[in-house]
């Protein structure tokens, strides 16, 4: 039976998806959307509870009866748990929060089908998370994309159309390229199982094929994670949708790209193919530092607070694949833990800039000027957020900026441990822009009489702010359960 | 294409006889060459001639764009159904042995099962592409 | 020397592939992006097909012939480019369908014109 729940986190919301079409009023979706969304949060948690505290570490489930490696196989490690439970709990974070947002800026006819593509887009997600087989991580992959381009498309302006489509072109060439790998690996293996894949690569030296493979499946998903060269997509596909879907695609895309990265990267082609023979590490190590670079100095210079806090999402992406490219316990670590604290903080970011949103209808920071003292609990809220954005200490985002200094001081190097620094102030530069704008310039005629957002929307995203604070105090799980992660993947 | 009598007669001959093959496509998926993709297709391409000799306003008199897409999520349901309830019996999600006595028979009743989810979804969602393209006006 | 038929759809579907990425890049027209798009995973279909091929295999399938062949051609890359094609033909469907209100919201197709609209609206 416990093995069921692995394939149920991914059935239900695809299950529920068709329903919420044939449901078609939007209150009763809405509660059906909330129930399916606590349930699948509910079993990606006794999941990561059960995987992180059995004895292997990891459940093995063959879908339809078919032994791994003919037929397709579901597994969890503690990885993939630890990323099913962040996609699906800030799923159920944003659908909580979005009731008046969602009225306010999808057209009513169109609401439904919101709902639907939303929990296809989460089927995706969460089956990345879950499935152990190369091909099967396409599909999900192109499922969770197609949804999220309808879901970019549903924002107010044209310009997101724009963005949709932009986005669409550049993740489907990605998707290609991932396809072209796996077919040169199925075409040299004759298995899609990524475990089997794994064993087989492991004895092959020296071929063509999988070099070639392996270069083609690292760029497609380089598109997908954003990684500098190919992150020309995000900043207007999450500035232009709306907040709920600006807020959880920023909270759980582009992490699951960077686990399925790390999932090939060690699984199939292994640690020593990767980062000894190819060198991956280099190449990422590069990439990773301009990333964070450019998208801290790039966000700097934003006038719009979406806009700037998707060139800082970029920045945050940067963080990861560094911890990725030193290729320790302690740098897969801080990765997997900056993935966890950047879902939490940049959704509680999005949501908080949604309240400002439902007021001023305007993101353009000069429109929000003042506002600290009419939305005091969201301008708050964005205070905390911020300062967990920079790392300051107490905050969820210091531990693992903190973790991933302490891995670059492991290997000796000190010019990592500058750039972070350096990028931290200027984080502290494009976070104080927010701050002064809010609490230090003199208000606006019109925001002086602005109302507090309504409750509906504060009590979901002050939860987010308090996880905020409480997972940079409280760390079992941001660092306790992803050592235990990057020590499985890393050890074995 | 009022005029068109020869167009008119002849499709109207046609489209039962694509329809009946699709479903012969539909059903003998697990014998031969076939199965729910091609089917469907064949199926939704059946009414899109339809579309194209009687009109837009006729063949949504037949089939409305409201009944089609309770139709696709039918089709995902009864795909995903099947998956349910082979778990509810005990077996892993679409072990189809566990649908019939033998594993064979449940083997056979499954994938007809699942096929078909997957034809009705496939036509609906074709026909509805269609019909969302066809019906964009010049001006708008 | 590598016997050219073995290779000759390797060739093909680089050539494809190159096309494609070139009509994604260069052209400026949404609608010729979407083809390019479609020449691209075309590329991709052909070589999951061809890689499917075995010499003298035939169709994998039970008849009462079945004892007068020893290869088969491997069905699996077929379904799974099968599936491919379906995404395929969804992402076209949705590129369309953007370009259809891209069409409807700028008046245009065209990227440079839809990039000038964007600029004057910015001043």
């Amino acid at each position: 039976m416990l093995n069921q729940l692995i394939v149920l986190q991914v059935v239900i919301p695809l299950i529920a998806a068709p329903l919420c079409i044939i449901l078609s009023n939007a209150k009763l979706v809405r509660a059906f959307v909330i129930f399916v969304c606590t349930a699948s949060f509910s079993i990606s948690a006794y999941l990561l509870y059960f995987v992180s505290t059995s004895t292997t570490k990891t459940i093995s489930y063959a879908l339809g009866g078919w032994a791994a490696p003919f037929g397709i196989e579901y597994r969890m490690d503690i990885m993939s748990a630890l990323i099913g439970l962040i996609v699906s709990f800030i799923a159920l974070i944003v659908i909580l929060y979005g009731k008046r947002s969602i009225l306010q800026e999808i057209p009513e006819k169109k609401i439904t089908l919101f709902y639907t593509a939303f929990l296809l887009c989460l089927t995706g997600l969460l089956g990345i998370t879950a499935t152990g087989d190369a091909f099967n991580v396409f599909v999900f992959l192109e499922i969770s994309s197609l949804a999220s381009y309808a879901l970019i498309s549903l924002g107010k302006s044209r310009a997101c159309l724009l963005a949709a489509f932009r986005y669409l072109i550049m993740g489907t060439v990605g998707a290609t390229f991932i396809l072209i790998g796996i077919g040169l690996l199925y075409a040299h293996t004759g298995t899609l199982n990524i475990y089997d894949l794994g064993e087989k690569v492991a004895k092959l030296h020296d071929i063509r094929t999988i070099y070639v493979a392996y270069a083609f499946i690292v760029i497609g998903l380089a598109i997908k994670v954003a990684l500098f060269p190919f992150h020309l997509w995000l900043p207007k596909a999450y500035s232009e949708s709306p907040t709920v879907v600006s807020a959880f695609l920023a909270g759980t895309a582009t992490k699951v790209a960077i686990y399925a990265l790390i999932r090939f990267t060690t699984a199939i082609f292994g640690i020593k193919f990767s980062f000894t023979t190819l060198q991956l590490d280099v190449i990422l190590l590069v990439l990773s530092i301009i990333t964070i670079l450019y998208g801290s100095l790039v966000a700097i210079f934003q006038t719009d607070i979406k806009r700037l806090m998707a060139y800082s999402s970029i920045a945050q992406i940067g963080y990861m694949t560094l911890g990725l490219s030193l290729i320790s316990v302690l740098g897969l670590q801080a990765s997997l833990a900056h993935i966890f604290n950047h879902a939490i903080i940049k959704t509680s970011l999005f949501l908080l800039i949604g309240c400002l949103v439902l007021r001023m209808s305007s993101s353009k920071l000069s429109d929000l000027q003042g506002l600290g003292k009419a939305m005091p609990f969201t301008s708050a809220g964005i205070v905390i957020g911020g300062f967990s954005l920079i790392g300051i200490p107490l905050t969820a985002g210091f531990v693992s900026k903190w973790y991933l200094v302490l891995a670059a001081l492991e290997q000796n190097q000190w010019w990592i441990v500058a750039v972070i620094l350096f990028a931290s102030l200027l984080a502290v530069v494009y976070v104080w822009k927010i701050i002064e704008v809010l609490y230090f310039k003199p208000a606006k005629e019109t925001n002086v009489a602005v109302k507090e957002a309504p409750l509906s929307m504060l009590i979901p995203v002050m939860f987010l702010v308090f996880l905020n604070i409480y997972f940079g105090i409280e760390t079992s799980l941001n660092a306790g359960i992803t050592k235990a992660a990057a020590m499985q993947i890393i050890g074995s | 294409m009022k005029h068109h009598i020869i167009l008119r007669i002849v499709s109207k001959i046609l489209i039962p006889i694509i329809m009946l093959f699709a479903l012969y496509v539909q059903f003998h998926g697990d014998f031969g060459p076939g199965g729910g993709f091609q089917a469907g297709v064949i199926f939704a391409s059946a009414l899109i001639l339809h579309v194209l000799v009687f009109g837009l306003e006729n063949t949504q008199k037949v089939i409305k764009s409201t009944t089609l897409q309770i139709f696709a999520a039918l089709g995902v349901l009864i795909f995903a159904g099947v998956g349910v309830v082979t778990m509810l019996l005990g077996g892993e999600f679409l072990n189809y042995n566990y649908l019939a006595k033998s594993a064979v028979s449940g083997q056979h009743l499954g994938i007809l099962i699942i096929e078909l989810g997957v034809g009705i979804t496939v036509a609906s969602v074709i026909l509805l592409i269609f019909y969302h393209f066809a019906g964009l006006k010049a001006d708008d | 020397m590598t016997d050219w038929h073995a290779i000759i759809t390797y060739w093909a579907v680089i050539t494809l592939l190159v096309f494609g990425l070139y009509i994604v890049t260069a052209s400026s027209n949404l609608v010729k992006k979407i083809i390019g798009l479609n020449i691209f995973q075309a590329a991709v279909f052909v070589m999951y097909i061809s890689m499917a091929k075995i010499l003298n295999g035939t169709a994998p399938i039970i008849t009462d012939k079945i004892n007068e062949f020893s290869a088969y051609s491997n069905p699996l890359p077929h379904v799974l480019i099968l599936t491919a094609i379906v995404v395929g033909v969804s992402t076209t469907a949705l590129g369309l369908a953007l370009i259809v209100r891209i069409k409807q919201s700028y008046n245009t197709i065209e990227e440079t014109e839809i990039r000038q609209q964007e600029q004057t609206e910015k001043e």
